[in-house]
């Protein structure tokens, strides 16, 4: 399955897939419009230390403890992508709290989680993240 | 592949989980499941949320609607079963009806322990906080005129506390302990939770228990008493094992299941809040009553029921639970040497020994909060990551390059 | 020193209806020109360090951002120019020589924009590139003079080393170290999956790019640097560097803090240490010391690989050229003065050397007239921007072209010129490995190879216009040109007929 992944040779740091995620969940038509004076929700988070950078969003674990742990069933994989509900998701971060990768965040609401579900919600359907990383640092791809 | 009947006592994460696995694995042949409850499987934990109106009883289904149909599972409630017949394989539910298996799972949750106290029996008012109808009950009974008293400052007592909050005149909280939350935050967490809830207006009574009861009024083991419309005991729960000790199986104080979750009988299988297990964070056996482990032990027990060899050795203590947007994340066990940040609103702290992380409290600081309960399911050496700057934000950065490679360049 | 304020020669013009505050202009500055100010809650910047690269305005996600000419000017004269005016502040404040990189930018006339190409009508038709084959593929080196055939009527071949090329360009030289690791990696995936070639420079060859070997040309120039006998036999062909467009008569300089351990390495320098090409060839001095060299470079590499001589383009190219066809070497390499380099005096690289048209032209006549033109393959090099430019050098007498500003602008050089500072903010010409990470080869060497391939289709659309159908046909063949707007002189130079004639 296509999935998300980041090579961190090539990662600059730049934080550019945290903004065009944010646009992206937005399904606005201009980013300036979409983002303009507000604190963003990305779903990909760029880790920096130092020298080091990578981005960091939901791995699809075939074996997701997000989703075995979820309370309230408002995690579940849907062809291979784990999608949240956020109608049912109370918000109680579970999910925060098992998920080894620090991929799942608090929706902007703080009443429920937000994470990354491959665009597959988006008007591009694809992952924006990868499509605008400008040194192809960010892949979609399938490593089985 | 295989056309082994399969029965569940019980319809909550650890049956459900158990379901999913076995149709995961192959196993083809009928699921029953048996409760006691009039309800599709739904989310205990969700009740608190339904009065404060954040969820409905459809939305916290713990599963869709058409789960049942979609994983051929015959639901037999409302129906209690009354006996397990272990040797002819059997489960009776009352009014007689059996239920024959090749592989049963007992997954049949907890009860609230009620403490005897005198008068108790007097008190017309008086509510669990434990499932939907338990919900549905006090809710229909409470009126913006109420004044409610929970005996009890634990995750139930304070989640029943901030869902009535809003809708109630007053409400008191009364606990033995002489902290808040007292099973899963140290002293000065408890303060700030504390502080946190009674700025919105719970009133706490610490360090004193309710000696007795008057229709109205409670009497204080300091002399002091509280009058009350409502009265709801949170005081705790205990392992609904009592099938299991009838039927013969090894319980403590949970039902003793090894890391298969499989029970002292040939073929019975137990999951969830009913059964005791090793603790991965201490190595003791314990009850871990908490919704995902019995999903994931539900699902082990499922995997070996449809004829594989899982196993289940991660189990840890862990709770994710917020009051009025202030969460709290905790896991494992607070033994050993400490890291501390707190701020008197924001609150962290960190247990380790043996180059080991043992266990963690964290108080409105829940971001990336999954890699730190990481390290102490995978028992990661400490001596392998970047601790100093673990303690002060969890980050894959501490990981050496490979070590995060492996983990970000596939899926596990 | 005291100093002038100088003023910024360009303004970042952020449109703050736009600016989303991400920051990814700071992030991407390495000469720390955008700030983020959390008291005013905005973007500043510093337009006094900007250097007009185009990282911050490529990457805005949301196009807040231009970089313009700065319209502050002193007063105005057209003999003082602000140009001028500057240049004498930051010299006196300085002492320093004036350091500057890429190619002469200065208005001198561009002759490829003075030519035209022809096309077949009616009488000579025109060939479809579509449906029927061309031919781009080149052989570089000696080629004989005539056919001999053996006792048995049978052709004998005794040819001389060439070099293959799938199309008529190459990567020009541009040395690790000038250049970085990314961007070598980038040129020599190309070169292979091209069927090119590209050259070293004068910086010795990482052994990690040992494996494209087959489509490397090893340089070795005043310094030796890097040079040594697997060094010469892992290449193709090996150049001689006597010249370069952009600095004719001087050496290289490579300041010693871009010269980290790998580069040390590579070059056989010390760490840290400039390394300092000298400007003549120290063993050089006449034609016969450059037959020798050859020969020497012939010795070593067994007599299998060609021997090319590169030159800058000088007042007196052809009769140069004449000597190097004399001196054994299998193919000349010219290169004009808008050539680029990693750094160069402005003085020199401005006012130094000669156009290539000019210069390939009068090197390709003298030949011929001389009778050896065969000897020697011609490649050109410095400042050719296009597939016409390299069908007009084909046409003025070239075997093909080098290419070297055309490459690092696909791979994202935005021609700021300031090469020499180290802080390529397209990880092109810097050492810093923070910035080198920002050109990833696989995007590098594939848009070269789009560049190359786009050029390649051009290139056969405009022979098949021709009715051409083999680039070997088209070297030389100066009635394929015309002039437009140039003078009896140049027209002559250039050996062209006028448009019209």
């Amino acid at each position: 399955m296509k999935r998300v992944y980041v090579n961190e040779k090539w990662c600059l740091g730049c934080h550019l897939c945290e903004y065009y995620c944010a646009f992206a969940q937005t399904n606005k038509k201009d980013m300036a419009w979409a983002l303009k004076d507000k604190k963003i929700f990305p779903n990909i988070r760029v880790e920096d230390d130092g020298a080091i950078h990578f981005a960091v969003s939901c791995r699809h674990c075939a074996e997701p403890i997000c989703v075995k742990s979820c309370i309230s069933g408002a995690l579940s994989i849907v062809d291979g992508v784990i999608e949240i509900d956020k109608d049912k998701c109370i918000g109680c971060f579970t999910c925060i709290l098992t998920c080894p990768y620090g991929a799942i965040t608090p929706a902007e609401n703080g009443q429920a989680i937000q994470k990354c579900e491959l665009c597959v919600r988006t008007a591009e359907g694809t992952p924006q993240c990868a499509a605008h990383c400008p040194n192809a640092a960010i892949v979609y791809e399938d490593r089985g | 592949m295989n056309r082994l009947r399969y029965v569940c006592i019980g319809n909550s994460a650890g049956a459900v989980g158990a379901a999913e696995a076995i149709r995961k694995y192959g196993g083809q042949g009928e699921i029953v499941f048996i409760s006691d409850e009039p309800h599709h499987t739904y989310s205990r934990p969700l009740i608190s949320y339904l009065l404060l109106g954040r969820t409905t009883e459809e939305r916290m289904r713990y599963r869709g609607a058409s789960f049942y149909d979609d994983l051929g599972i015959e639901l037999k409630a409302p129906v209690k079963a009354v006996a397990i017949d272990l040797p002819k394989k059997r489960v009776i539910l009352e009014g007689g009806e059996e239920e024959p298996y090749d592989k049963l799972l007992v997954a049949t949750g907890s009860l609230p322990f009620i403490p005897a106290a005198e008068g108790l029996n007097r008190v017309k008012k008086v509510f669990s906080f434990m499932s939907l109808d338990d919900a549905k009950a006090l809710e229909k009974a409470i009126c913006p005129e109420s004044r409610v008293l929970i005996i009890g400052a634990g995750l139930i007592g304070l989640k029943c506390a901030e869902s009535l909050l809003e809708r109630v005149k007053g409400i008191d909280v009364v606990d033995l302990a002489p902290r808040i939350l007292s099973s899963i935050l140290d002293e000065e967490g408890a303060l700030i939770v504390q502080r946190h809830l009674a700025d919105k207006g719970v009133a706490f009574h610490l360090a004193q228990s309710a000696s007795s009861f008057e229709e109205g009024r409670a009497i204080l083991s300091g002399g002091r008493t509280l009058d009350f419309d409502i009265l709801v005991m949170a005081v705790g729960v205990k392992p609904n094992v009592d099938l299991a000790k009838a039927a013969g199986l090894e319980v403590g104080r949970g039902i003793i299941v090894n890391s298969r979750m499989e029970t002292s009988a040939p073929d019975v299988y137990a999951a969830g809040d009913c059964t005791q297990s090793v603790d991965a964070s201490s190595g003791v056996s314990k009850i871990m009553a908490l919704l995902p482990n019995a999903y994931m032990q539900g699902e082990c027990a499922g995997a070996n029921m449809a004829g594989e060899k899982a196993s289940f050795t991660k189990a840890i203590s862990m709770n994710a639970i917020g009051f009025f947007g202030l969460h709290i994340l905790t896991a494992g066990t607070y033994a050993g040497d400490s890291y501390l940040e707190s701020d008197g609103n924001r609150y962290k702290k960190l247990f380790y020994s043996g180059n080991r992380l043992n266990g963690f409290i964290l108080i409105g600081s829940e971001d990336r909060a999954g890699v730190y309960t990481s390290l102490i399911r995978d028992q990661t050496p400490l001596d392998e990551v970047d601790f100093d700057l673990l303690c002060r934000q969890p980050s894959l950065a501490a990981f050496a390059r490979q070590a995060r490679a492996a983990k970000l360049g596939g899926a596990q | 020193m005291g100093s002038f304020d100088l003023m910024p020669d360009y303004e970042v013009a952020r449109n703050y209806d736009r600016c989303i505050a991400c920051r990814v202009c700071e992030r991407q500055c390495s000469n720390l020109v955008h700030e983020y100010s959390e008291e005013i809650g905005r973007m500043t910047a510093d337009d006094s360090k900007c250097v007009n690269c185009h990282r911050c305005v490529s990457l805005c996600p949301t196009r807040a951002l231009k970089i313009v000419q700065s319209d502050n000017t002193y007063k105005l004269n057209c003999n003082w120019t602000s140009k001028s005016i500057k240049e004498i502040f930051t010299q006196a404040s300085t002492g320093s020589v004036l350091l500057s990189s890429m190619g002469n930018p200065e208005d001198y006339p561009v002759y490829f924009d003075k030519m035209t190409i022809n096309a077949s009508q009616v009488t000579n038709p025109s060939i479809d590139p579509l449906r029927e084959p061309m031919e781009t593929r080149v052989f570089l080196g000696a080629k004989p003079e005539k056919i001999e055939r053996d006792a048995n009527g049978k052709i004998k071949c005794n040819l001389s080393p060439q070099l293959k090329l799938a199309m008529p360009m190459m990567f020009s030289a541009m040395s690790y170290g000038s250049i970085s690791y990314n961007a070598h990696e980038s040129l020599a995936r190309a070169a292979e999956e091209l069927d090119i070639y590209y050259n070293t420079g004068e910086g010795g060859l990482n052994e990690d790019f040992y494996k494209f070997g087959n489509n490397t040309i090893v340089q070795v120039a005043s310094g030796r640097f890097g040079v040594h006998r697997k060094y010469l036999n892992q290449g193709a062909a090996v150049e001689i560097k006597m010249g370069q467009g952009a600095k004719p008569g001087i050496g290289g300089h490579l300041p010693g803090k871009k010269i980290d351990s790998d580069i040390s390495r590579t070059r056989m320098t010390p760490e840290g240490s400039d390394a300092i090409s000298p400007a003549p060839h120290h063993d050089i001095y006449s034609i016969e010391d450059l037959r020798q060299l050859v020969y020497s470079l012939k010795e070593a590499t067994d007599y299998k690989l060609p021997i090319i001589v590169k030159i800058a383009a000088v007042h007196n190219v052809a009769a140069i050229a004449s000597g190097i066809a004399r001196s054994g070497a299998d193919v000349i390499s010219i290169d004009g003065f808008r050539g680029g380099t990693g750094a160069a005096p402005t003085r020199i690289r401005d006012c130094v050397g000669i156009p290539i048209e000019l210069a390939l032209a009068s090197v390709d006549t003298r030949l011929r007239k001389e009778g050896i033109r065969d000897r020697v393959s011609i490649v050109a090099g410095g400042g050719i921007r296009s597939s016409t430019d390299i069908v007009k050098s084909i046409a003025l007498g070239a075997d093909c072209v080098y290419l070297g500003t055309s490459a690092l602008l696909a791979l994202g050089c935005h021609l700021c010129r300031s090469c020499q500072a180290g802080k390529c903010n397209w990880g092109i010409a810097t050492q810093e490995p923070e910035l080198v990470r920002r050109l990833n080869p696989d995007i590098g060497y594939k848009r070269l190879v789009n560049l190359m391939r786009a050029w390649q289709h051009e290139i056969e659309e405009i022979m098949g216009g021709m009715g051409i159908n083999s680039i070997e046909a088209l070297r030389g063949n100066r009635l394929m040109l015309r002039g437009v707007g140039l003078n009896e002189k140049e027209l002559g130079i250039l050996g062209i007929l006028h448009a019209g004639e």
